[in-house]
This record gives structure tokens, C-alpha cells and sequence, in this order.
């Protein structure tokens, strides 16, 4: 009897033990049919637009052919064409491969950037903090949008690679200043100043202990960003400050509303892009706020 | 509470030290210069040279920086060379266009969204609770010109209920009840447009607070003396949900300003946003600074805003 009693505990422990975060995000996930339901078709539709992508030969479609300029949605193009009489519904695919490869860049180097800097200025404290903090103080106050286009506007050799560099610059300090807040708190904790007397290594703490308990966070914050990211480049192509022209982006797809005659009777030009975008945002962010929501033991619904 | 503020002020200035010197060179390097535009055919090389050097084109940057700064201390920031006008006189008109917009649209949004707010908290995770959570969901995930161009495309071009672009109808003289109303209606849409998309904030806001104040003692108290439900809601939990809501205030200047390139942009309103993105194209470098340090001048102004006034709700937040 005393046996079996000393054995139930260990079961139990078992059984409860805590979920890792992997499985805390999928129960949500189950939980959440909206999620599910944004998550599977965001699945599909990124990886349809990066399948299709591979089989669309650009120089053949950015190819100017003025017989059908404007043509209506048909056999021929099935979403129409532009003004240069150039395949919309190709341009639409290229251009959300092209949106989706700067947003997933942009975030992972701004992710990159702010871990860093937020894990090293929340650790430490003291004067790198205060210098840091300062310099992130003055980005959070200018006018970024503004600065951003006047910078692709004296950029004279110009391509995606300086685009995603100009956007990087100024979107790290989000991220720096969230992930400083929870690391300054973290660094408080007892398994910290346990690891500071055994005398562990100051980067082997930030990096390796410190940082797997920030994961979380930094999923959704990524996620988010992702999002935040797609709508700010189209934004920049739409006002013409975002991708050469010669390179496909849904913003240039939508900007060719800003003509009154296409808006109105050629919808098929600028819509199509617009909804795409719209879809990817709602997809996007749908699935953040569920994944945030499992990062908050208070909010999960599963 | 002074302390707080002249505080803030201070690191203000700073600030705007720092960013005038960065648009400044950013400006410098800009192709070509403010004379560039005028060459034609018949222009004198050496005419435009004696302009140049007269202007200080050739001095040294920390020179030009200085006498730049000096100048726009006194409301001179030059002159435009694509309107050719002085620059403090075309900025003055978008400006006060501008602030009509953003008069309108902050009216609208807290019009929109405190009703929302108020009813989303007091009726928590009801069916009105959820559809609200999901339309400010929504709102917060479209981006500022997709909906925009989508509003301006049904309501002014296929419904026909809005005109498209401008700011008046050129048929109205200036100072009759037309055309104060024909400059309303063209504000109209624009306005709605930033409304909805800014309403998330505050509904989100407004919702925690109303949901919190729920358990609070006060509202207990109120109830057990026998206050009706309704008064209980309209006059104790929603005039305390209401004091921090002033605070959003500050934010949304900030957050009305970045939109206004966007909104501008879309609904052809002459505003500062959309003489930016023309200055810009234009290379009138000589805007573009005026206008960067105004945005940037204006932001702060927003969270020193905020600021002030979240801690005149929360005592807890001043410096002492």
C-alpha cells in the first residue's frame, strides 16, 4: 500500500508536467479554428506564390506589348494587363515573392539587431543601457516614414538589397526596446544570480539561459513584425519610394490607381494586389495575435 | 508636475538637434541642387555659379548647417524652388489643411470608438463583445492605403457619394455656407477612413478599463446603494475609463501625422503629407527639411502631450 502511494506522485508529475511551448501554441491553435483556418491558407498561399514564381520567366513578362494595353480579364491574361499591356496576374505572383522576401528579411535582421542590442542593454544596465536607451529614445521620436523615403530617394545605385537595408535601420527599435524590458526583468531572476556565482560566462548567460526563456516573446513579436513589414514596403512601393520600377511589388501594383481612369475602369490592375495584401495582413497578424495568446497563460484559450 | 514637464522639454531639444543635423546632410546629399531647376536652354552657366556662391553653396557644410539653423529659428527655412514661393508660406497653407483633416478625423475616432469601447467592456464576452473585438482586429491589420484606396474606389468613384479629390468644389466663393460645406463633405471620407483605421487603439484601451473597474470597490458600493445599472456605467465606470483615453490624445497626432502621406496621397487632399511625398519627387530639398523638422517637432510635441496629461490622470508617473 505504502509502495503504490510513493509511486502515484511520480506518475502524476508525469503526466502534468508543463507543456513545452511548441505544444501550448498548437493547442491554441486547435482551439482556435479562425487561426487554424489562417494559418492553413496563409501555408497555402505563400507557398503557392513561391512555387508559381519559379515558373514565370520575369524578362518575358516585364516585356512592353502596347497591342494590349489595358486588356480586360480574358483567355489571354487572366487577371488582364497594365498599361504596357504586361500580364497582371504574373506581376501579382512576382510581386508577392518579392514583398514576402523583403518582409522576411527585413524581420529577421531587425529580429537579429534587436535580440542583441535589447539582451545585452537589459542584462548589463548601467551605461550601455543608458547610451542605448537614448539613441532608441531619438528613433522612436523622428519621423521614420518620412526619413525612410528621403533616404531611397538620394540612394543613387539602388536595388532590394539597399531597400531592406534603409527599412532595418529604422525598425530594429521595437524590438530592442521590448526585449530590453524583459531581459532587465529576467536579469533579476534567482536561476541568473545563481549562474553569476557558479561564475558562468556573461555570454553564455545572455545567450544561452537567459535568451531561451525570451522565445516566446520574440515569436510573436517576429510574427507581428512580418506583418507590420509586408504593409510598410508595399506602402513605400505605392508611393513610389519602395522597389525600382522594374521589379514587380504589389505597392507598384496598387499604385497604378493613382491614375483616375485605371481606378475606375480597369480595376482589375489594382485590385487584385490590393486584396492579396489585405489577405496577407489579416493571415499574418490573425495568426501573431493567436500565438500571442498562448505566449500569456492568462489569455489562452485552449 | 512642472518639473515633469520642463523635464521633457529639455530632452526635446536635444532630440531635435540631432535629427535636424541628420536631414540636414541627409540633404546635402541629395542629387543635384536648388538651381538645377532652373536651368534652361538661355540660362547663363556663370549665372547659375554667382547664384551658387551667393547662396553659400561652396562654403563649408558646418557653415551652411549653422546659417540654416539660424534662419529657421526665425521662421525662414528658404525658399521653395519648384512653387517658388517662400517655403514658411507654402507649408502655412497645407498645414491648416492638414489640421482640419486630423480636427475631423480625431473627432470621428473617439465619435467611432468609444461607444465601442464602453459597450465591448460592459458586455463582456458577449456576441456584441466578440464582433467588436474582431472589427477592431481588422481595422488594426489593413493597411492605411489599401482601405483608403478601396473606400475612394466604392464610395467616391462606384457609389458616387464622395468627390474624389481636392479640397472644394471651385464653384462655391470663398466664405458662403457652400462652400464651408463643400470643404466638410471633401474632408469627409479622408477623415472617416483615418477614423476607422485608429479606432483600434482606444477600443482595446477602453475595453480593459471597463472590464477592470468592474471589481473595483466604487462600483460595488454604487450598485449596493441601489444606482441603476445604466447610471452606474454612464456616470462612475465610464468617467474614470475616461480620463486615460485624454492620454491617447498625443499618440494620435503622431499617429495621424505618418498617416497623412498616405490619406493625402490617396484622396489628391493638398495637405503636408501630400506636399512631402511632391517635394520628394520634386528634389525641393529646402521643403523637405522644413517639413521633416516639422513632423519631427510635431511628434514630440504629441508624446510630451500624452505625457502631460497622463500625469495629471496618475500622479504616480511624476518626477519629484
Amino acid at each position: 500500500m505504502k509502495n503504490t502511494e510513493a509511486i502515484e506522485p511520480t506518475k502524476e508529475l508525469k503526466i502534468s508536467s508543463p507543456p513545452t511551448g511548441f505544444q501550448v501554441i498548437a493547442r491554441e491553435f486547435m482551439k482556435d479554428k479562425l487561426a487554424m483556418f489562417s494559418l492553413i491558407s496563409l501555408i497555402i498561399v505563400i507557398g503557392g506564390i513561391y512555387i508559381w514564381a519559379t515558373q514565370i520567366d520575369q524578362t518575358q513578362l516585364m516585356r512592353i506589348s502596347l497591342r494590349d494595353k489595358l486588356a480586360a480579364p480574358g483567355d489571354k491574361f487572366w487577371l488582364g494587363a497594365d498599361k504596357g499591356g504586361r500580364d497582371i496576374l504574373g506581376q501579382l505572383i512576382i510581386g508577392a515573392r518579392n514583398s514576402l522576401n523583403i518582409a522576411i528579411a527585413v524581420t529577421v535582421i531587425t529580429s537579429i539587431i534587436g535580440v542583441a542590442i535589447g539582451l545585452v542593454t537589459g542584462y548589463f544596465g548601467g551605461w550601455i543601457d543608458n547610451i542605448f536607451m537614448r539613441i532608441i529614445d531619438f528613433f522612436i521620436t523622428i519621423p521614420s516614414l518620412m526619413i525612410i523615403i528621403v533616404f531611397v530617394s538620394i540612394i543613387p545605385k539602388y536595388s532590394i538589397i539597399e531597400f531592406i537595408m534603409i527599412m532595418s535601420l529604422f525598425l530594429w527599435v521595437g524590438t530592442a526596446r521590448l526585449i530590453r524590458s524583459k531581459a532587465l526583468s529576467e536579469s533579476r531572476r534567482d536561476y541568473i544570480s545563481a549562474s553569476k556565482t557558479l561564475g558562468t560566462r556573461n555570454f553564455t548567460i545572455i545567450f544561452k539561459e537567459m535568451m531561451p526563456n525570451l522565445s516566446s516573446i520574440l515569436i510573436v513579436e517576429m510574427t507581428l513584425n512580418f506583418a507590420g513589414n509586408v504593409g510598410l514596403e508595399t506602402g513605400l512601393s505605392y508611393l513610389g519610394f519602395g522597389l525600382p520600377p522594374s521589379t514587380p511589388s504589389l505597392g507598384t501594383l496598387v499604385s497604378y490607381a493613382n491614375d483616375p481612369y485605371i481606378m475606375e475602369n480597369a480595376w482589375w490592375n489594382w485590385l487584385p494586389a490590393s486584396l492579396l495584401i489585405l489577405l496577407l495582413m489579416l493571415g499574418i497578424n490573425y495568426v501573431g495575435q493567436a500565438i500571442r495568446r498562448s505566449a500569456d497563460a492568462r489569455q489562452r484559450l485552449g | 508636475m512642472w518639473k515633469t514637464i520642463i523635464r521633457r522639454v529639455l530632452v526635446m531639444i536635444p532630440q531635435l538637434f540631432v535629427l535636424s543635423l541628420l536631414i540636414f546632410i541627409m540633404a546635402k546629399f541629395m542629387p543635384g541642387d536648388p538651381f538645377t531647376g532652373l536651368i534652361t536652354p538661355e540660362t547663363d552657366p556663370a549665372r547659375i555659379e554667382e547664384l551658387r556662391i551667393k547662396a553659400g553653396f561652396y562654403d563649408p557644410w558646418y557653415v551652411q548647417y549653422v546659417n540654416w539653423i539660424g534662419n529657421a529659428f526665425q521662421g525662414d527655412f528658404g525658399r521653395s524652388y519648384t512653387f517658388n514661393v517662400p517655403v514658411s508660406n507654402l507649408i502655412g497653407d497645407r498645414a491648416l489643411n492638414t489640421l482640419w483633416l486630423a480636427l475631423l478625423s480625431t473627432f470621428l475616432l473617439y465619435l467611432i470608438a468609444i461607444p465601442l469601447g464602453v459597450l465591448a467592456g460592459r458586455f463582456q464576452d458577449s456576441f456584441l463583445d466578440k464582433s467588436i473585438v474582431f472589427y477592431s482586429f481588422i481595422v488594426y491589420a489593413i493597411p492605411t492605403f489599401v482601405l483608403g484606396l478601396i473606400n475612394l474606389f466604392f464610395f467616391g468613384y462606384e457609389l458616387g457619394w464622395f468627390p474624389t479629390s481636392g479640397t472644394v468644389d471651385i464653384k462655391y466663393d470663398s466664405g458662403t455656407a457652400g462652400y464651408l460645406w463643400s470643404k466638410f463633405y471633401h474632408i469627409l471620407l479622408p477623415a472617416i477612413t483615418y477614423a476607422l483605421l485608429a479606432t483600434t487603439g482606444v477600443i482595446q484601451y477602453l475595453r480593459t478599463e471597463v472590464i477592470d473597474s468592474k471589481s473595483m470597490d466604487y462600483v460595488r458600493t454604487a450598485k449596493s446603494k441601489g444606482i441603476p445599472i445604466n447610471k452606474v456605467y454612464s456616470r462612475h465606470i465610464f468617467r474614470n475609463s475616461l480620463l486615460p483615453i485624454a492620454a491617447f490624445l498625443g499618440f494620435t497626432i503622431t499617429g495621424l501625422l505618418g498617416g497623412s502621406i498616405f490619406i493625402e496621397t490617396i484622396f489628391g487632399y493638398p495637405g503636408m503629407g501630400q506636399l512631402f511625398i511632391q517635394s520628394v519627387n520634386g528634389r525641393d530639398y529646402s521643403v523637405i527639411t522644413a517639413l521633416v523638422m516639422l513632423f519631427g517637432f510635431l511628434t514630440l510635441l504629441g508624446s510630451l502631450l500624452s505625457d502631460i496629461i497622463m500625469s495629471i490622470v496618475d500622479p504616480r508617473i511624476r518626477i519629484d
